[in-house]
This record gives C-alpha cells, structure tokens and sequence, in this order.
C-alpha cells in the first residue's frame, strides 16, 4: 500500500517536473520570439518549427513553453493567494466565539456561492485582462473554499480528547494550537492545497479560453486551444499539444497531492507491524473526501 | 482541610436540563476517593468540571474548592481561564478512557511526555530526553516507546504512556476517568496494579471514576454512586455492598455478585 503510494508521488513528481523544466527553460531560451510570425500560417510539423505554427505564423513549441510557464504560475499564484487569505481566515472562523464564526461562515457561503466565471468577468472589469486578475479572481474563489475546510478541520481537531487531556496537564491554550492543533489540521490542508493547484491550473485555462486571461503576446494553454479550435480538422497540433500539457500537469499535481497524503500523516505509514485501525483510517478518508476537492471554479 | 471540596455542584447543558444535580463530595490529601455510575449519569462531567473545562455552553454552578499545596486555594467554578491553567496539572489532572483518542495521533509518544516533563521541572536537551525514558520506564515502557506513534503502540502500552503524561506533572490529585474500561482484561488489571502503586509511592490523592464495582473495589474503599445526575448514595464500599439502600446501588451489587456466583460455578 505504501509502496504504491510513493511511487504515486514518484509519477506524479516527474510529470509535473517536466512541465516546471519546461516553464524554467523558458525563462532563458525559445526556439522562436513568441511574437515571430515568420513561419507562415499553419506550417506543418518540422523543421525548424518542430511542432508547426498557428494560425497567425507563430511557432507552436515556443508557445507551449511559454505557457507552461503561465499555467505554472497562475496555479502557484492563485494557491498562494487562495491559501493565505482562506487559511487565515478558517483559522479565524475555527477559533472565534460563536457570533463571529457565523458571521465569516456566512461570508463564506455566500462567496462559495458567488460563480467564480462571474467573479473573474468582475476582477476582468475593474483591472483588465491579465494573469494578475486570473490569479486574483481564481485564488479569492478558492480562498471561500480552503477557509470552509480550514474552519471544519480546526472544529474537528477542538472536539478531540487530546486537546481536553492536553489541556487538563495545564498546556497554555497558544501551545495547545501550536503543538496539537496546527500539526493535526495541516496534513489534510496540503493535500487541500495540492488539488487546489491543479483546478487552479484548470481554471486558468477556462478563463484563458474565454480571453479573461494573459492576453498575447505571452501564450496561454487555454488561449492556444481556443485559437486552433477554427482549424483542429486542418492542423491538430495546434490544438492537442496545450491540451496533452494541461492533462500532464494537472494529473502530476493530483498524483502529487494523493502521495503527500501519505507523507504529511504519520498514521497512515504502514511502518512496522502495526497498521491503523480501521475506525481511524476511514475518518481520514472521509475527512480527505469532505476536503471537498471536486469543486471546477 | 480537604484538597478537593465539591459542595452542591450543578451542572446544566445548554438547553437548560440539568446534567448533575446538588452533587457534593471531598477528597483530602492523599486519599482515595471512587465515583461509580453508567455512562451518561455525569461522572466524566464532574471531572471536567473539576478540571474547569466543561464543554462549550454548559454552566457549572455550586463550588468546587481545590487547596493543593504550594497553591493558592481556589473556587474553580467562574474562575478565569488563567488561574485554572495555573492549577492544571499541578493541582489535578486526568487520565482518559480511550488512550487511542487522548493522546495526538500526529506527535511521537516521547515528544507528548517531554511537554510536561518541561513545564514542571523546567528540563531541557540531553536532562529532558533522560526524564522521559524514566517516565516511561517508571510506567515500564520500552525505550523504543518514545519514538513510536500512538497508533504504533497497544492499547495497554498507550495507556501506560498516558498515566505517564499524567503522572509527569505531579499532580495531587489524580483523576482517573474510566482508564481501564477500553483495554482487555488482563491488560486491566495491570494497568490498575501499576497505577495503583504509583499512586502510593507518590502520595497522591486518587479519584477513580468506573461503571464497574468490582474494579473500583480494588483500588478505593470510599464511593459515591451516580445515576442520572444525582449522588444517591456514598459512604464505605464495603457498607454499600453489605447494605445498599439505592435500586441503582442494589442493581449494581447484584449483578456483581451474579458474577461472581456465575465464576463459583464454572470453577467448580
């Protein structure tokens, strides 16, 4: 069990490490200027352009590159955001007394309620087209749900007897948090945090295709998709290369985020003769499945 | 002057019902002191509310008065929250049931005692590591132990660790809540021998709360019987059991004697 978990993470590490050496390589070299329309339109595959060119002459490859390189940065972008703003604010939630933790769980629903597509046309509206706003209106829809599993991990973790035993040896309730609390919610938030990675990814390139995203000359996986969909029958390159990358990625990120769930949570090793009992594995289960990872912004 | 003076402790749940009633008892210095009920007549309640550390929206009224020495005498009923964390573990602390949810899955078992260890005797590095292996030596636990996770160790072995952590911080007063009720059999009676004379050798008074008659004969002479809330009888155990004037108390004695009997019979 165990063994098929690392090499989960094993798999899940070299695909998305073959898009992060892409989107690093990018920084230095391409093989064309991304606005270099000199290889005429629709070019097929071969060289010099290895991949072919789209519509307008530019080079596939250099594109793909480059936009791994956004993909890459949209999704650790909007986790960051998401993951400050919601973890601050589920922590807020999870500790406050009653009025307050209604009033931010209120909050909560409300913009868990909001249809992220409407919110990025918003940020879209009141900045402009760029991958500053996808991450922005991507990370403020994923902060309403990492704050809503925050909030349910830290009442959970309160509710448990090592907390009440730890607090009948006269612990300070800061060392309580410090040492009980944030340890035991943290591994379940990690593997939040790593699906999240991959929808943001996704939806990067949802808001992309919708031309709410990085606008030219830098290429995005989704922009890319929709500008070969006119011309899929003619030159499919164009269209299953940024679609190939965005399945490596976010199946590495979710390999990724399943394999961590081992390593961040002692009790699920299978180290030495001992295995958890079951009552206590299948409450992390369900725990994991109620991280409600399902949710497509 | 008695270390634990429960007087008229009331305590109410959120809707209003009352879940302890009028409740008084005393424990002094040293002595030993059993609470015996079935589960929801608020046995584990009295301890938490001893501990000042009821669950959210229940109220506790009456008094609770603990007086441990080197401390200041203090009404834990409507004390602030940093008084009674000065009292936690020096004046009383608790050993739980289920050692598999009371201590933190996440935390090696070593790390869990050091916290004590360090707040009490103020112990650090390579003198700490030391007061933990004698913790769990004294609760005669491998030193592997201490590297182990809960979930890594049996349930007799997490339960030794347990009266360790509670031991660690030299209460005076030892609450046990049911600390035997989750383990096997045979793995119960030398859990309760071990913290039977640790108990002793320390001097600490006990307060052993148990549904069950025959195990709180073994380890205190002194009881005060439960049902729904209210103390409806306390006295000598042996009296009780002699001449029980309760139904709860009568029941109680009689399915321990059936026992009992039942035991004559297959031995026979």
């Amino acid at each position: 069990m165990s063994r098929r978990r690392s090499a989960t993470l094993a798999v899940g590490c070299v695909l998305a490490g073959v898009i992060v050496a892409v989107a690093v390589v990018s920084l230095f070299w391409t093989p064309f200027a991304p606005d270099d329309t000199s290889g005429g339109r629709l070019a097929p595959p071969g060289p010099p352009h290895l991949l072919g060119t789209d519509k307008l002459g530019r080079d596939l490859l250099t594109q793909l590159m480059i936009g791994a390189r956004v993909a890459l940065t949209a999704g650790l972008g909007s986790v960051a955001l998401g993951g400050v703003i919601g973890v601050a604010a589920g922590l807020l939630a999870g500790f406050a007394v009653r009025w307050l933790d209604d009033t931010v769980s209120a909050l909560l629903d409300i913009l868990i309620a909001f249809p992220t597509l409407l919110l990025a046309m918003l940020v879209v509206a009141a900045r402009e087209a760029s991958l500053g706003s996808a991450i922005l209106a991507i990370g403020l829809a994923m902060s309403s749900i990492v704050a809503r599993l925050t909030r349910v991990l830290v009442k959970r973790v309160l509710a448990q007897d090592y907390i009440t035993a730890s607090r009948t040896s006269g612990t300070s309730w800061p060392r309580v948090v410090a040492e009980h609390v944030l340890p035991n919610i943290w591994p379940t938030l990690l593997v939040n945090l790593a699906l999240q990675l991959g929808l943001a990814v996704l939806a990067e390139a949802s808001l992309s295709y919708l031309g709410l995203g990085t606008p030219p000359p830098n290429a995005s996986w989704g922009r890319m998709l929709q500008e070969a969909q006119a011309t899929v029958l003619t030159a499919p390159a164009g269209a299953i290369a940024p679609g190939v990358l965005l399945v490596v990625l976010v199946v590495g990120v979710n390999l990724i985020a399943d394999g961590l769930r081992d390593v961040a949570d002692p009790t699920r090793r299978a180290r030495g003769s001992r295995p958890a009992p079951n009552a206590e594995s299948s409450a992390r289960d369900a725990e994991n499945s109620a991280a409600d990872p399902g949710r497509v912004p | 002057m008695s270390l634990l003076e429960v007087s008229a402790l009331t305590v109410k749940a959120p809707d209003g019902r009352a879940l302890l009633s009028e409740v008084s008892f005393e424990v002094e210095p040293g002595a030993r002191l059993g609470l015996i009920g079935e589960s929801g007549s608020g046995k584990s309640l009295t301890a938490l509310a001893i501990m000042g550390l009821l669950p959210a929206g229940m109220t506790a009224s009456g008094s609770i008065v603990l007086d441990a020495p080197g401390l200041p005498r203090t009404q834990v009923v409507g004390a602030p929250e940093r008084t009674l964390n000065g009292l936690r573990g020096r004046a009383a602390t608790v050993v739980f049931q289920e050692p598999l949810t009371a201590l933190d899955p996440l935390a090696k078992v070593g790390r869990q005692l050091a916290e004590p260890l360090r707040r009490t005797r103020g112990l650090r590095g390579s003198a700490l590591r030391a007061a933990v292996l004698a913790a769990l030596a004294e609760v005669r636990l491998p030193e592997r132990v201490a590297g182990a996770y809960p979930h890594e160790i049996s349930g007799g072995q997490r339960q030794r660790a347990a009266i360790a952590m509670a031991l660690a911080c030299e209460p005076a007063l030892l609450i046990a809540d049911e600390p035997t009720t989750a383990l096997d059999v045979t793995v119960q009676a030398e859990v309760l021998a071990l913290m039977d004379g640790l108990v002793s050798a320390r001097g600490m008074a006990l307060l052993f709360i148990s549904h069950d008659l025959a195990v709180v004969a073994r380890v205190t002479d002194r009881v005060v019987v439960l049902k729904e809330g209210l103390a409806v009888e306390s006295g000598n155990l042996l009296d009780i059991v002699a001449e029980p004037r309760h139904p709860y108390t009568r029941d109680l004695v009689s399915s321990a004697r059936r026992l009992d009997s039942a035991l004559d019979l297959g031995a026979r």
